[in-house]
């Protein structure tokens, strides 16, 4: 059987997106608010955390994932190892084969990475984010968070704002909510939005107003002002204003409107504090969803029974 | 077999083209003695080696003036030898390889060094191009005419631009007096930060993407600046619609401009992304780009516009393309596609005539380096290429005499092929074998 790895959201069978998303759920019932109790399906699995770019919350995730389905987790040191610059993608792969583990989760700073992996190793492959390609755990986060609150994808409109051009999390979004037929329209300064994007059910544009009027959801992106988020804007101050999601811009949002921030967020700068704790906000659930969604991701890749 | 073409050779039946006559030939016998052409009639000729030509093309003096062999400095990706046998091999009888190699080729010693290392080899004409700045590193000329007297056809600083409008200003008015061309590797570097071509498909996969704009700002300054000196310039790897605008601007007004244009960019888009995935044998500067724009290169070019097809031959090790994309050198290697993707993207849908195509690969790069050939008459230098106009053939790097294997044409079907090349009245390269010079060559 071909090896399942999980490494973009676009292009994925909806089915397969669902399928996730259904033991996703399941686990979060079964796992993280009932009992609380570890389980065994992945006992005897070993899961390498692969990340070459600093990350807390998507690291943890996956370690707290792994571990509540009874699998070992070890974190591969690579900042500051040879694996992190110069190294040949084929030693890489050796390298981290020849420790014989059950699943590699990679995150890298170069676009390509994990798939390149992928194409060179014998396990499945999940990326936890590559360059400002995909981040599709992420994606699948979101979704559960909109689905569980709407019952639904398809019809919804997702807005995203931010820096989109640099985005993974925006890329996995896009493709995630597309593919269940919901609407997306990308939001942001013109110089971040990419340009040539034509397709059905997609919008880009550099007005927040006017896409917020129909907006069932928000997704506010981090600006990353150690990339090149802020290269070309005249100021933070000026972002905040024209697309900040602030207290002020809450108030004219349909009631509805959930809105929802892969983190960390900078408070004043693209979201206030109020939306944060606002009524509407799924901020909090997104984190619990990420580790309930990547407990489904491990599973589905090692093809693992579940039965309650 | 010839003896250092001593013997005769005489090839019955092929179809002449010969672009320095303007001349397209069939059912053509040449006879070759003693390195030259000679008249069929000539005494020297009796018992020569009759070879059957029939079907095939005899083209003279087909040179790719843009390419990188890496030596000094960098010979794990290519040597002057290696190069010089690719060259052979895809039916190439003189090259200029580029000076950004370590050190740089901006002195008369090096140029000189480059030239007798070509000579020695005995395979394919070797024609120097020097550094227009020391270095390269665009802050000072650097001896133009002592590297003039000492062999350099041209001047660039390939691999960089020349970012100084005072500098490109002053290099156009000095190299004039030589006369010589100054060849600029045309890139805003500010504006240049991506490592693919700009679009749906870079922003897609998650890749920097670089605009258009960031050759044509400069191609168009370069221009502008040909015009205010009267110097010469050749603009290297045109890539872009707007490039080609300011090309015919510079033509209509009869500035002293040439430009040339790659066979990857007139083959392939940067769909080949899509194809290759994260694969760096994509990754080549200018990249690859868009339909609508390899389309505007394909008509420039079959409209005339265009001066020069060169392959911008740039080797590299397998380790360093297996570098993650951001990572990974910029290149292709081309010398052995050269004639295949440019048949195969020009005249296999009929878009040109072999002649007016041959011109891009032989007169016009005589111009640009001013060399000059009177055309296959008696006389003249035998240097010529025998091409199967008709022969399909799959792309495998392998096969290459050229130390880089990195091309993302590996695996494709071509129509076209070099059978043979002669340099100066010796087969360099027969049936696909490079025919190295003798130990008497070598010490002659």
């Amino acid at each position: 059987m071909a090896i399942r790895h999980l490494l973009q959201l676009e292009g994925m069978e909806p089915a397969a997106v669902q399928e996730i998303l259904e033991l996703a759920m399941r686990f979060k019932a079964d796992v993280l608010t009932a009992d609380r109790c570890k389980r065994h399906e992945l006992a005897g699995r070993a899961i390498m955390n692969c990340f070459f770019e600093p990350s807390t919350r998507t690291k943890t995730s996956f370690e707290l994932a792994g571990k509540y389905l009874g699998a070992d987790v070890v974190n591969f040191q690579t900042r500051g190892s040879s694996l992190e610059k110069g190294e040949t993608l084929e030693d890489t792969a050796r390298t981290l084969e020849a420790m014989a583990i059950d699943v590699l989760v990679i995150r890298h700073q170069v676009s390509g990475i994990p798939e390149r992996l992928a194409a060179r190793v014998k396990v499945p492959v999940i990326n936890a984010g590559d360059g400002f390609h995909e981040h599709p755990t992420q994606g699948l986060l979101d979704l559960l968070t909109v689905y569980e609150e709407w019952g639904h994808i398809a019809g919804l409109h997702l807005v995203i704002v931010g820096d989109i051009l640099h985005s993974r999390v925006a890329r996995s979004d896009l493709w995630g909510f597309l593919a269940l037929g919901a609407h997306v329209t990308l939001v942001g300064p013109p110089q971040l939005l990419p340009r040539d994007w034509e397709r059905p059910g997609l919008r880009v544009t550099a007005s927040l107003k006017s896409a917020l009027a129909e907006a069932d959801v928000i997704q506010v992106l981090r600006i990353q002002k150690e990339r090149q988020s802020l290269v070309g804007l005249p100021s933070w101050e000026e972002y905040r204003a024209r697309w900040g999601i602030t207290r002020d811009v809450l108030g004219s949002l349909r009631e509805h409107t959930l809105i929802m921030h892969p983190g960390p967020q900078n408070r004043g700068v693209e979201i206030d504090s109020e939306v944060i704790s606002g009524r509407t906000s799924k901020i909090a659930q997104q984190v619990t969803n990420g580790v309930a969604v990547r407990m489904a991701v491990l599973t589905w890749v090692l093809g693992g029974p579940y039965d309650r | 077999m010839t003896d250092n073409g001593m013997t005769g050779v005489c090839l019955r039946g092929v179809r002449v083209i010969d672009p320095f006559r303007d001349v397209d030939s069939r059912d053509e016998d040449l006879t070759v003695v003693g390195g030259l052409i000679v008249p069929r009639d000539d005494p020297r000729a009796r018992g020569c080696v009759e070879i059957d030509g029939r079907g095939l093309w005899l083209v003279p003096r087909i040179v790719d003036m843009h390419v990188h062999f890496r030596e000094p400095g960098q010979t794990w990706k290519e040597t002057i030898e290696t190069g010089c046998q690719a060259a052979a091999h895809g039916g190439v009888t003189g090259v200029a390889p580029m000076p950004n190699t370590l050190p740089v080729v901006d002195t008369p010693e090096l140029v000189e060094w480059e030239a007798q290392r070509g000579a020695d080899l005995g395979l394919v004409h070797v024609y120097p191009i020097g550094a227009i700045t020391r270095q390269s590193q665009g802050e000072a000329l650097a001896d133009l005419y002592f590297m003039h007297q000492k062999g350099a056809r041209a001047f660039s600083d390939d691999g960089h631009p020349l970012t100084s409008s005072a500098l490109m200003r002053a290099a156009l008015t000095y190299a004039a007096t030589l006369p010589a061309a100054i060849i600029n590797h045309a890139e805003d570097r500010q504006l240049a930060t991506g490592w693919c071509n700009e679009g749906p498909v870079a922003e897609q996969l998650g890749l920097a993407g670089t605009p258009e704009a960031a050759e044509a700002v400069m191609v168009w300054r370069d221009v502008m600046l040909a015009e205010l000196t009267g110097g010469w310039l050749h603009e290297a790897h045109v890539s872009t619609v707007e490039s080609l605008h300011a090309i015919r601007y510079a033509k209509a007004k009869q500035l002293g401009v040439t430009a040339e244009v790659t066979p990857h960019h007139l083959l392939l888009t940067d769909d080949a992304l899509r194809e290759w995935r994260y694969d760096p044998v994509t990754k080549v500067n200018p990249p690859l780009r868009s339909k609508a724009t390899r389309e505007a290169l394909v008509k420039a070019v079959s409209d005339g516009d265009i001066d020069v097809i060169a392959s911008d031959h740039a080797p590299h090790h397998a380790d360093e393309k297996s570098l993650n994309y951001q990572e990974a050198p910029y290149g292709i290697s081309g010398l052995e596609t050269l004639l295949g993707a440019t048949f195969t993207a020009l005249l296999e849908p009929g878009l040109m005539r072999p002649l007016d195509l041959m011109r891009l690969l032989t007169v016009g790069p005589h111009r640009v380096l001013r060399l000059s050939y009177p055309g296959l008459i008696p006389g003249a230098a035998a240097d010529l290429t025998l091409i199967d106009p008709q022969r399909r053939w799959v792309v495998d790097p392998g096969q290459f005499y050229s130390r880089g294997r990195n091309t993302p044409l590996a695996g494709r079907t071509l129509v076209g092929q070099a059978v043979a090349t002669m340099v100066q009245g010796r087969w360099v390269m027969r049936d696909g074998e490079v025919l190295n010079a003798g130990v008497s060559n070598l010490h002659r």
